[in-house]
C-alpha cells in the first residue's frame, strides 16, 4: 500500500481531537483542595501538549506503521497453533534460564538489592505457573486468585504464630488449606459459564480481604500481623544469635551476615517455583492434563466421552490455589509482616496478565511476562507514579500486539513420531 | 452373523422431550439390536438430534424409558444417568451434527483424551503418573497403541502430530468417529456422519461402519439424511417425522411404505441422488469387504 | 418501623446508582459478550467531570440551581461518552474476533491506566462537595423518636433513573438504532452482512454506556459528596454483580439487579454490619447464580449440541 500522506496527517488531526476532548476536562481542569472547599485550576498548556503528543504520536505510527501494522493483521489467528516439530529452543532456553537463576547469587552484579527483587520476581512467576492451570490449561478465568494466596500467608502467619511450627510443616499446611478454599468455592460455582465464574471468583477475592480487614480478633485487621518467624535453614536459624540453639552462621563457620537470609530466601523460592514447573509440565501429559486443555477447548465434547466436567475443573482450581497457598506462605516468612494491603484485586490482575500476556499455557512465556509487567517497573521504582500508569498501558499494548500472548505457540503433550510403533505404521494403500 | 444378533441392545419406551409447549419428541419407541446399524431418518426438524440428546444424557426426557442392555448382562436405564456418566459407565459414545473436535490440541491427543478414565484409573487419579510408575507407562503404551490403530484405520497417521482443527473437513469427521472408538462404547451414535462428505467419502464412511459393526460387535444408531448411505448399510430403518414414529423396519419395507414416502422422500425431492452417483451406488455390492480404509 | 422505611429509601437511592452503571455493563456485554472492566472506572471519570463542571457553573457565576445542574448534566455526559467511546476504539476494537481472555486483559489494563490517570491528573486526595440541593421531606410517624427523610435529592435521583430507563428501553425496542443493536447482539456477522454497519453499533452501544455512567457518576457526587480516583473499583464491582444477578444482557434485569443490590447493602448495613455489606452482596451473587445461574431475567439457554 502507498502511503498517502493526506490520509495520515488528516487522521492524526482526528486523533488529537479526540485526545484534545479527552483532555479537556481532567487535564484542562484541575481541582485543588484547601479548608474552604475545593478550588479549579486552569492548564491548558497541559491539554495542547497532550494532543500535539498524540497527533505527532500517532503520525509517527502511521508512517513507519504499514509494517508493523500488516504483521498485527496476520497475527490475529483464532485456532491455537501447534509447533510443528518438537522445539529444541524452548527447553534449551528453559535450561539456560534455570542455570542463570541458580548462578545468579554468585555473579559479581549481584547484591542485596538485585537479589531481593529477583525473589519478588520468582514470587510472581510462582504465582502465574499455579494460576496457568487453571486458567492456561483449564481454561477457568479466575479473578480472585489472589484470595488464595492471602490465606496461605495467613495461615502461615497464625499457624507458627500461635503453634510455633516451622515454616517446613505449616507450608503443606497451608497449601492443603488454600486448596481446601478452593473446592470449598469451587464445588457450588464450578458449573457456572465461564463470565459467572470470573465475577464469583473476582467477589471471593473481595470477600476474603474484606474479612482480613474486619475480622479484628485473628487477623489483626488492617494492621496486619507482623513478626512472622522467619524460616530456618534445616532447623539453623538465620540470625545473629538464637540463646540455645546454634544458628547458621555459628554452624558453618561464617561471620555473620543478614545477606545469608536474603540468598536462603531466593534459593528456597527458585525451588519452590521450579517444583510447580515441574509439576505442571508433568501433570500436563497425563490424563487430567489433557483432560484440562479438552474442557478449555470444547465442554460438551468431553462430557460426551464421559469425562466428569466438574471434578476435572475442580482438581485444576484446587491445585492452582494450592500452589497459591505454597506462595502465599513464602511471602509471609519473607516479608515478616502481612497485611490485607497485599492482597487486593490489583495483584489478580498482575498475575492473570502474567498468564495471559505470556501466552496461556505457556510456561516460558511466563517468566517472559513476569519479568516485563514485574520485573522492569520495579527498577524504576523512582517513577513509582507513572509505574502503574505504565503496568497499564503495557497491559493493552502488548494484547494489542499479540493477543495470544508473547509465546502463543502450544507443544503437544504427546507425539506419535517420538513413540516407536509396535503395529506397523504404514497405511493400507489404494487398490 | 452370530447368536447376538437380534438381542435388543437399546429399547426406547415411550419417549417423550417437551420444550415449552412444543413436543420434540413424542410417545417413541423403538428398540435397536446389538450388531446392527439403526438407521433414524425423518425431514429436517423431526426430533432426531432431541432423540440423541436423550440418549447420550444432554437432555433429560420429560417422560420415558431408554434402557440399554450391553452384551456383558448389565442394564442402564439411560433416563436415569445424568450427563457424562452415560458414556462413562454405560459405553455410549457419540459425534456431533457440528463436529466437536478439541480443536486446540493435536489429533493424536484428541484420541488420548477419549481414554481419559481408562487413563485415569491406571494412573490411580494422576498419583501413579506423576511418579511415573510403571503401571501407568503400560497403561499409556496401550492407549497409544488403540490410537494408532484407530488413526491408520482412518488414514490419519501422517496427520497425528497436527492439529485437530487444520484437517479438511472429511478428515475431521473420521476423526471424530475414531475419538469415539477409541472410548470402546457399547453403543455408538453418529449424528449426521455423511454431511458435507463427497460421494467417494460417503462410500469409504459406509464401509467403515459396516467393518466396525462386524468386528467389534457394537450397536451403531445413525442420523443421516444421505439415503444412499443409509439404504446401503442399515439393518433397521427409524422414521420420525414431527416428533413421532410413523414406521420401522428393515430398509427394504419401509422405504416403500407409503406414510414414508408421503412424509419424507415425497416432500424432499432435492433428496433423490444424481444420476452418476446414484449408478456408483448400484455398482457397490451390499456387502462390502472389509478392506482397510484407503487413505484421502 | 421508621428505620426499616429509612433503609429502604437509603437502599432504592443505592440502587438507581448501581442500575445506572449495569446497563452499561449488560449492555456490552450483550452485544460483544465481554466484560467490560473499565466501566465502571468511566463512571468514577463522569464523577470527576461532574464535579469539575459544579465547580466550573459556580465560577461562570450561574447560581440557579436547576440550569446549572442540567449544563453540568450534559458536559458530563458528553466528555464522558467520549471517553467511552475513545476506551473502545482504543484498547476493544482492535481485538475483535480474536481469543476470548484478550479484550478482558485490555480492559483491566485500560481500568489500571484510568485509575491512575485521574490519580496523576487530579491527586489522590478525596474531593470533598458542599450539599447543593438541600432539605427533603420527614416521613417520620408521629412522636417518634427515629426521623426517616426522604430528600429531594433522593427523589430527583429516583425520577431521573425511571425516566432514563423508561426511555432507554423505548430505544432498544422501537427505533432502528435498538433493531440494529439486537441484530448485532444475536448474529453479528450475519448483521453486518445485512448492511448493518456492526462496528457502529457497538461504538453506539458503548457512547450510551458511558452516558449512563456519566449520569451515575453526577448523583454520586451530589449524594455523597466526596469522590476519589478509586471509586470506580468497587461500584463496578457491584454494577457488574447487578448486571448478572437481573441476568446478564438483560436491561430490565440490570435494573433489577441494581436494585437488590442496592436494597441488600442498605438493610445489611443497617441491621447487622456495615463491614460486611459487600460479603452481603456477593453471598446473594452466588445463592442466585448456583440455583438460577442465568440471573433472575435472563432468559435459559437451551443447550444446543
Amino acid at each position: 500500500m502507498r502511503p498517502n500522506l493526506r490520509g495520515m496527517v488528516k487522521d492524526s488531526l482526528a486523533a488529537a481531537i479526540v485526545a484534545a476532548l479527552l483532555a479537556v476536562p481532567l487535564l484542562g481542569f484541575h481541582l485543588s483542595g484547601s479548608a474552604q472547599g475545593l478550588t479549579l485550576d486552569y492548564r491548558f498548556g497541559w491539554v495542547a501538549i497532550a494532543s500535539l503528543a498524540v497527533f505527532c504520536g500517532r503520525l509517527a505510527l502511521s508512517l513507519a506503521g504499514t509494517a508493523v501494522g500488516r504483521s498485527l493483521r496476520r497475527r490475529r489467528q483464532v485456532v491455537l497453533p501447534l509447533s510443528g516439530r518438537p522445539s529444541r529452543i524452548r527447553p534449551a532456553v528453559g535450561w539456560a534460564l534455570v542455570a542463570v537463576a541458580l548462578l545468579l547469587p554468585w555473579t559479581p552484579l549481584a547484591d542485596r538489592n538485585l537479589i531481593d527483587k529477583a525473589t519478588l520476581l520468582l514470587i510472581y512467576i510462582m504465582l502465574g505457573w499455579g494460576l496457568n492451570i487453571v486458567v492456561g490449561l483449564a481454561g477457568l478465568l479466575d479473578l480472585g486468585y489472589v484470595a488464595f494466596y492471602a490465606v496461605g500467608a495467613y495461615c502461615y502467619a497464625l499457624v507458627s504464630q500461635q503453634f510455633g511450627l516451622s515454616f517446613w510443616l505449616c507450608l503443606p499446611l497451608a497449601g492443603a488449606l488454600s486448596a481446601s478454599f478452593g473446592v470449598l468455592l469451587g464445588f457450588p460455582v464450578l458449573r457456572l459459564r465461564g463470565d459467572y465464574l470470573a465475577i464469583v471468583t473476582l467477589g471471593f477475592g473481595e470477600i476474603v480481604r474484606v474479612v482480613l480487614l474486619n475480622w479484628q480478633d485473628v487477623t489483626n485487621g488492617p494492621i496486619g500481623i507482623s513478626g512472622i518467624a522467619r524460616p530456618t535453614f534445616f532447623g539453623l536459624p538465620l540470625l545473629a544469635s538464637v540463646p540455645g540453639r546454634t544458628t547458621f552462621h555459628e554452624f558453618f563457620g561464617l561471620p555473620f551476615s543478614t545477606d545469608h537470609r536474603i540468598y536462603f530466601l531466593y534459593y528456597l523460592i527458585l525451588a519452590l517455583a521450579l517444583a510447580t514447573n515441574l509439576f505442571t509440565l508433568r501433570i500436563r501429559r497425563l490424563p487430567i492434563g489433557r483432560a484440562w486443555e479438552a474442557l478449555r477447548e470444547d465442554e460438551t465434547a468431553c462430557r460426551s466421552l464421559g469425562i466428569d466436567p466438574t471434578k476435572t475443573k475442580l482438581s485444576a482450581f484446587a491445585l492452582g490455589a494450592m500452589f497459591a497457598g505454597f506462595a502465599g506462605s513464602f511471602f509471609a516468612t519473607r516479608q515478616g509482616f502481612i497485611s490485607p494491603e497485599s492482597f487486593t484485586f490489583i495483584e489478580s490482575a498482575i498475575i492473570l496478565a502474567i498468564v495471559v500476556l505470556g501466552g496461556m499455557g505457556s510456561q516460558i512465556g511466563i517468566v517472559l511476562a513476569a519479568v516485563l509487567l514485574v520485573g522492569l517497573p520495579e527498577w524504576f521504582r523512582d517513577l513509582q507514579q507513572y509505574r502503574m500508569l505504565a503496568f497499564g498501558g503495557a497491559m493493552v499494548v502488548i494484547m494489542l500486539w499479540r493477543p495470544r500472548g508473547l509465546l502463543a505457540s502450544r507443544e503437544p503433550t504427546v507425539r506419535l513420531a517420538e513413540r516407536p510403533a509396535t503395529l506397523d505404521a504404514a497405511g493400507e494403500v489404494l487398490p | 452373523m452370530n447368536a447376538e444378533t437380534g438381542q435388543p441392545l437399546l429399547t426406547v419406551e415411550h419417549l417423550s422431550m417437551r420444550f415449552g409447549g412444543l413436543f420434540a419428541v413424542n410417545d417413541l419407541s423403538f428398540a435397536a439390536n446389538r450388531r446392527e446399524i439403526t438407521a433414524i431418518i425423518g425431514p429436517n426438524g423431526a426430533g432426531k438430534t432431541t432423540v440423541f440428546n436423550c440418549l447420550t444424557g444432554f437432555y433429560k426426557p420429560t417422560v420415558g424409558r431408554l434402557t440399554l442392555s450391553p452384551p456383558s448382562g448389565a442394564r442402564f436405564l439411560l433416563e436415569r444417568i445424568d450427563g457424562f456418566r452415560i458414556a462413562k459407565e454405560a459405553g455410549v459414545a457419540r459425534t456431533f451434527q457440528n463436529i466437536r473436535l478439541f480443536a486446540g490440541m493435536s489429533v493424536l491427543e484428541n484420541l488420548m483424551v477419549a481414554q481419559h478414565n481408562r487413563l485415569m484409573r491406571a494412573s490411580v487419579y494422576s498419583l501413579a503418573g506423576l511418579l511415573g510408575l510403571a503401571g501407568y507407562r503400560a497403561a499409556e503404551r496401550r492407549a497409544l497403541d488403540l490410537a494408532r490403530h484407530w488413526l491408520d484405520r482412518m488414514g490419519l497417521l501422517a496427520q497425528a502430530d497436527q492439529t485437530a482443527g487444520s484437517l479438511p473437513y472429511g478428515l475431521q469427521r473420521r476423526l471424530e468417529i475414531a475419538r469415539a472408538m477409541c472410548t470402546e462404547p457399547a453403543m455408538l451414535c453418529l449424528d449426521e456422519p455423511a454431511a458435507g462428505l463427497n460421494p467417494r467419502e460417503s462410500q469409504e464412511l459406509s464401509r467403515l461402519l459396516l467393518d466396525i459393526r462386524g468386528e467389534f460387535g457394537i450397536g451403531i444408531l445413525l442420523i443421516e439424511h444421505d439415503m444412499s448411505v443409509v439404504m446401503q448399510i442399515s439393518d433397521h430403518l427409524v422414521v420420525l417425522d414431527h416428533g413421532a414414529l410413523i414406521a420401522q423396519g428393515p430398509p427394504a419395507r419401509v422405504s416403500n411404505d407409503p406414510a414414508v414416502i408421503r412424509a419424507y422422500l415425497g416432500t424432499e425431492e432435492d433428496e433423490a441422488l444424481p444420476p452418476e452417483v446414484a449408478g456408483d451406488l448400484v455398482a457397490v455390492p451390499h456387502s462390502i469387504p472389509s478392506a482397510g480404509q484407503p487413505p484421502c | 418501623m421508621d428505620y426499616l422505611l429509612q433503609q429502604l429509601i437509603n437502599g432504592v437511592t443505592l440502587g438507581a446508582v448501581y442500575g445506572l452503571i449495569a446497563i452499561g455493563y449488560t449492555m456490552v456485554y450483550g452485544i460483544i459478550g465481554m466484560i467490560n472492566f473499565a466501566h465502571g472506572d468511566i463512571y468514577m471519570i463522569g464523577a470527576f467531570i461532574s464535579l469539575i463542571g459544579l465547580l466550573l457553573v459556580g465560577v461562570l457565576g450561574i447560581t440557579y440551581v436547576p440550569l446549572a445542574l442540567l449544563l453540568v448534566l450534559v458536559l458530563a455526559v458528553l466528555f464522558t461518552a467520549v471517553y467511552g467511546w475513545a476506551v473502545e476504539r482504543l484498547a476493544y476494537r482492535p481485538l475483535r474476533g480474536s481469543v476470548k481472555l484478550a479484550p478482558l486483559i485490555s480492559a483491566i489494563g485500560m481500568s489500571i491506566v484510568l485509575q491512575n490517570y485521574v490519580q496523576l491528573a487530579q491527586g489522590a486526595r478525596v474531593k470533598p462537595l458542599q450539599p447543593i440541593i438541600r432539605g427533603g421531606f420527614d416521613l417520620s410517624s408521629a412522636n417518634a423518636d427515629y426521623h426517616v427523610t426522604l430528600s429531594y435529592l433522593q427523589i430527583i435521583i429516583v425520577l431521573l433513573t425511571v425516566a432514563l430507563m423508561a426511555g432507554f428501553t423505548a430505544v432498544i425496542k422501537a427505533t432502528p438504532l435498538g433493531r440494529a443493536q439486537r441484530a448485532t447482539e444475536q448474529d453479528m456477522t450475519m448483521a453486518s452482512l445485512l448492511g448493518i454497519d456492526v462496528d457502529r453499533v457497538i461504538s453506539t452501544t458503548f457512547v450510551i454506556g458511558a452516558s449512563l455512567a456519566a449520569v451515575a457518576g453526577l448523583i454520586v457526587t451530589l449524594y455523597y459528596g466526596v469522590i476519589d480516583f478509586y471509586i470506580g473499583f468497587v461500584a463496578g464491582i457491584k454494577a457488574f454483580t447487578a448486571a448478572v444477578l437481573g441476568g446478564i444482557g438483560s436491561l430490565p434485569g440490570a435494573i433489577l439487579g441494581g436494585l437488590l443490590i442496592g436494597l441488600i447493602e442498605a438493610l445489611w448495613s443497617g441491621y447487622f454490619s456495615i463491614e460486611y455489606k459487600d460479603v452481603a452482596a456477593f453471598g446473594v451473587l452466588v445463592m442466585v447464580l448456583i440455583f438460577r445461574p442465568t440471573g433472575l431475567l435472563g432468559k435459559p439457554e437451551i443447550e444446543k449440541v
